[in-house]
C-alpha cells in the first residue's frame, strides 16, 4: 500500500513529537503534580491528587512544600546564591570570551580551523574530569599553591578550594567554549569594511567597536549569555566539587532533597522554583536560536 | 587598529592557557609517583604504575564497558529520532504541532540536569506504578533518559544543516516522478549525512559523559564510568583518575585529528574533482 504524502509527513513528525511528550512534558507535569503534594511513608512517598473522604470525591492540593521553601532561610538563600554565581560566571565568560571570539573571527583563513578546534576539543573530553582537573590545581598543597611557594610569592598556601572563587573559575573554565562559540558564529559574518570607514571618517578604534561592532553583535552575546546562566543556575558538579560546603546552589539542594531526605514534593518544589526562574531566559534562548535558523535559511 | 588587535590575541593566547593548563596537569600527573599527589616526586616520577592500576580496576572497567553500550545506543536511537525531528521542522513548513515539537526539542539543551533527571525518574516510577514497567531503574531507564536528550542536539544539527540547503533538489527529483520515500533516501539523507554523523559523534560524547541526569535514573547495579569517577574523586584527587582522564584526552585527539585530517582529504579531492571537470570542459 501506498502512504498518501500527507500521511508520511504526519507519520515522520509524530514520532518525535510523542517520544518528547511521554519522556519530556509529562515527566515535567508529574513533577507539578507531586509539588503540590504532602511526603508521607509509602509507596510513593507522597500524597495522592485525588482521594475519598468519607464517600466524596476530593481534589487534595497542597501548598505545604513551597511555604516550607519560602519560610526556611537556607532555601531563599541557595536561590539567590545561585542567582548570583550564575550571573557573575556569565559576565566573567563574555569578558574573557569575546576577545577570545573576536581574535578568531580577525584570524586568517588557514589558523582559524585550528583555533577553533583548539576551542571546541576540551568539550569533547570528559566535563567531570575537567572540573575535577581544578580540584588538583586548587587545593591547599595544589599546583598553584606549590607554585607560588616555591616562587616565595606567598607565605602560606591560600585556601582556594571550597571557596566561591573557585565555583567560578570551575563554570567559566567549563562554560567558556559556550559563549565563544555563538560570539564566533556572529563576528564572523561582520563586515570589516564597515569598520574601515569608520577609521576614514576618524573615528577611533574603540570608539568604532562600540558603535558598529558590539551592537552588530548582540544576538551572539544573547545567545552565549543565556548558554552559560541558564545552565550554570542548575549546577551540580561543580560546585560538589570545587564549592563551599557551607553555601549549597539550588541544584545540590535539590538533589540532596530528593536522595538524603527523600522528600519527594519539596525536590519537585525546588524543580518547579528554578524552572520559574528560567522561564523566561529560556524562552528568549528559543527566540534567538529561531532567529538564527531563519536568517541562515 | 593595530592595538586592539594584539589585546585580543594576547586574550585568545591567555584564553587558550586557561583552558589547557587544568588538562596538561592531569596528564603530567598521571606518570607522577608520589604519596602526595599534587606534588611532583622527580625522584622517582615518571612512572605508569597507575596507568597499571587503572586497568586492573574490574569496578571502572565495567562502568566504561557499560558506558559504551548505553552510549552506543543512545546514540544510535537519538540520530534516528533527531533526524526525523529536524527534516519535520525544516522540510515541513508550518503543520499543527510544529510549535510544540520546536518548543520540546530545544528545551532539553538549555534545562538544567536536575530537573530532567528528577522529571524522567519520576515519570519512570509512575509508569512502573501504572503499567508495570520499566521494573525498576537501570541500563534500560539510563538509554531511555539519554536518548531523549542526545535527540535535541541531534534534532538542532540536522536542521540547520537542512536550513543550509534550499529545497530545490528535493522538489526537482519530486518533479521528475520520484516517490518521497525514495526522494529521501537519495538526496535529503545523502545532503545530511554529515550532520547525522557529527550529531552521533555529539550524542556519543554527551551520553558517555553524562552524570546529573544518569544518577537520578540509575539503580542500584548500573552504575556507569562518570558515576564511578564522580564517587571516587568527591573525596579528593586520586591519581588512577588522572590516568584515565589521560586515556581519554588521547583518544578524543587523536579522533579529532584523523577526522580533521579526513575531512581536509575529502574537501581536496572534490575541489581536485572539480577542477578536472572543469579542465574537461574547456
Amino acid at each position: 500500500m501506498r502512504l498518501s504524502q500527507a500521511t508520511g509527513r504526519r507519520l515522520i513528525a509524530a514520532v518525535p513529537t510523542l517520544w518528547l511528550l511521554l519522556l519530556f512534558l509529562i515527566p515535567f507535569l508529574i513533577v507539578f503534580r507531586i509539588s503540590f503534594s504532602e511526603v508521607r511513608l509509602a509507596i510513593p512517598p507522597y500524597t495522592p491528587l485525588l482521594a475519598w473522604h468519607h464517600g466524596a470525591l476530593h481534589f487534595e492540593v497542597h501548598w505545604s512544600a513551597y511555604s516550607f521553601l519560602f519560610t526556611d532561610p537556607m532555601y531563599v538563600s541557595s536561590y539567590l546564591y545561585s542567582l548570583k554565581v550564575a550571573a557573575v560566571s556569565t559576565l566573567c565568560c563574555l569578558f574573557i570570551g569575546y576577545p577570545m571570539a573576536y581574535a578568531i573571527a580577525r584570524s586568517g583563513p588557514a589558523t582559524r580551523p585550528l583555533l577553533l578546534m583548539l576551542i571546541v576539543l576540551p568539550f569533547w573530553t570528559s566535563f567531570l574530569l575537567r572540573v575535577y582537573a581544578w580540584i588538583g590545581l586548587l587545593k591547599n598543597n595544589g599546583v598553584i599553591n606549590n607554585v607560588l611557594l616555591s616562587l616565595h610569592l606567598i607565605d602560606h598556601p591560600l585556601a582556594l578550594l571550597q571557596t566561591d572563587f573557585a565555583v567560578y573559575i570551575g563554570i567559566v573554565y567549563s562554560y567558556l567554549p559556550f559563549m565563544i562559540l555563538p560570539l564566533y558564529a556572529n563576528l564572523e559574518k561582520h563586515d570589516e569594511t564597515l569598520l574601515e570607514a569608520a577609521a576614514d571618517l576618524g573615528a577611533r578604534p574603540w570608539r568604532a567597536f562600540a558603535r558598529i561592532t558590539l551592537p552588530q553583535s548582540l544576538p551572539g552575546i544573547a545567545a552565549g549569555s543565556l548558554l552559560v546562566f541558564i545552565p550554570a543556575v542548575g549546577e551540580y558538579v561543580i560546585p560538589t566539587l570545587l564549592g563551599r560546603p557551607d553555601q549549597l546552589m539550588i541544584g545540590r539542594v535539590l538533589s540532596d532533597e530528593f536522595f538524603e531526605n527523600r522528600d519527594w514534593p519539596v525536590a519537585s518544589a525546588v524543580a518547579i522554583l528554578i524552572l520559574l526562574l528560567l522561564i523566561v531566559p529560556i524562552l528568549l534562548f528559543q527566540r534567538v536560536e529561531r532567529r538564527q535558523l531563519e536568517t541562515e535559511a | 587598529m593595530r592595538t586592539r588587535g594584539l589585546f585580543t590575541r594576547v586574550a585568545l593566547v591567555l584564553g587558550l592557557v586557561f583552558l589547557y593548563v587544568p588538562i596538561i596537569s592531569m596528564i603530567v600527573f598521571s606518570f607522577n609517583n608520589s604519596r602526595l599527589v599534587t606534588v611532583w616526586d622527580a625522584a622517582r616520577s615518571p612512572t605508569l604504575k597507575w596507568y597499571g592500576v587503572l586497568v586492573h580496576n574490574e569496578q571502572i572497567l565495567a562502568a566504561a564497558w557499560l558506558s559504551i553500550r548505553i552510549a552506543v545506543v543512545a546514540a544510535s536511537a537519538a540520530v534516528v529520532l533527531g533526524t526525523l525531528a529536524g527534516v519535520a521542522l525544516a522540510r515541513f513548513g508550518a503543520f499543527r504541532a510544529r510549535l510544540l515539537l520546536a518548543g520540546m526539542v530545544t528545551a532539553p539543551i538549555v534545562m538544567p540536569e536536575v530537573i530532567t533527571g528528577l522529571s524522567l525518574l519520576l515519570m519512570f516510577v509512575a509508569l512502573e506504578q501504572l503499567i508495570g514497567w520499566p521494573k525498576g531503574t537501570g541500563a534500560v531507564t539510563i538509554a531511555l533518559a539519554h536518548i531523549t536528550f542526545c535527540m535535541a542536539y541531534v534534532t538542532v544539527v540536522v536542521q540547520s544543516r537542512l536550513a543550509g540547503f534550499d529545497e530545490s533538489l528535493e522538489e526537482a527529483a519530486m518533479d521528475l516522478g520520484a516517490r518521497p520515500l525514495k526522494v529521501f533516501f537519495r538526496i535529503t539523507l545523502p545532503l545530511i549525512l554529515p550532520a547525522i554523523a557529527s550529531g552521533w559523534l555529539l550524542a556519543f560524547t554527551l551520553s558517555w559523559d553524562d552524570l546529573v541526569i544518569t544518577q537520578f535514573v540509575a539503580g542500584p547495579g548500573s552504575s556507569t564510568l562518570p558515576m564511578v569517577v564522580f564517587s571516587k574523586v568527591r573525596f579528593g584527587v586520586t591519581p588512577d583518575v588522572n590516568a584515565l582522564a589521560t586515556i581519554l584526552v588521547l583518544l578524543v585527539a587523536t579522533g579529532i585529528a584523523v577526522s580533521t585530517v579526513w575531512m581536509r582529504y575529502q574537501q581536496r579531492r572534490r575541489e581536485r574533482d572539480l577542477q578536472l571537470a572543469a579542465a574537461a570542459n574547456l
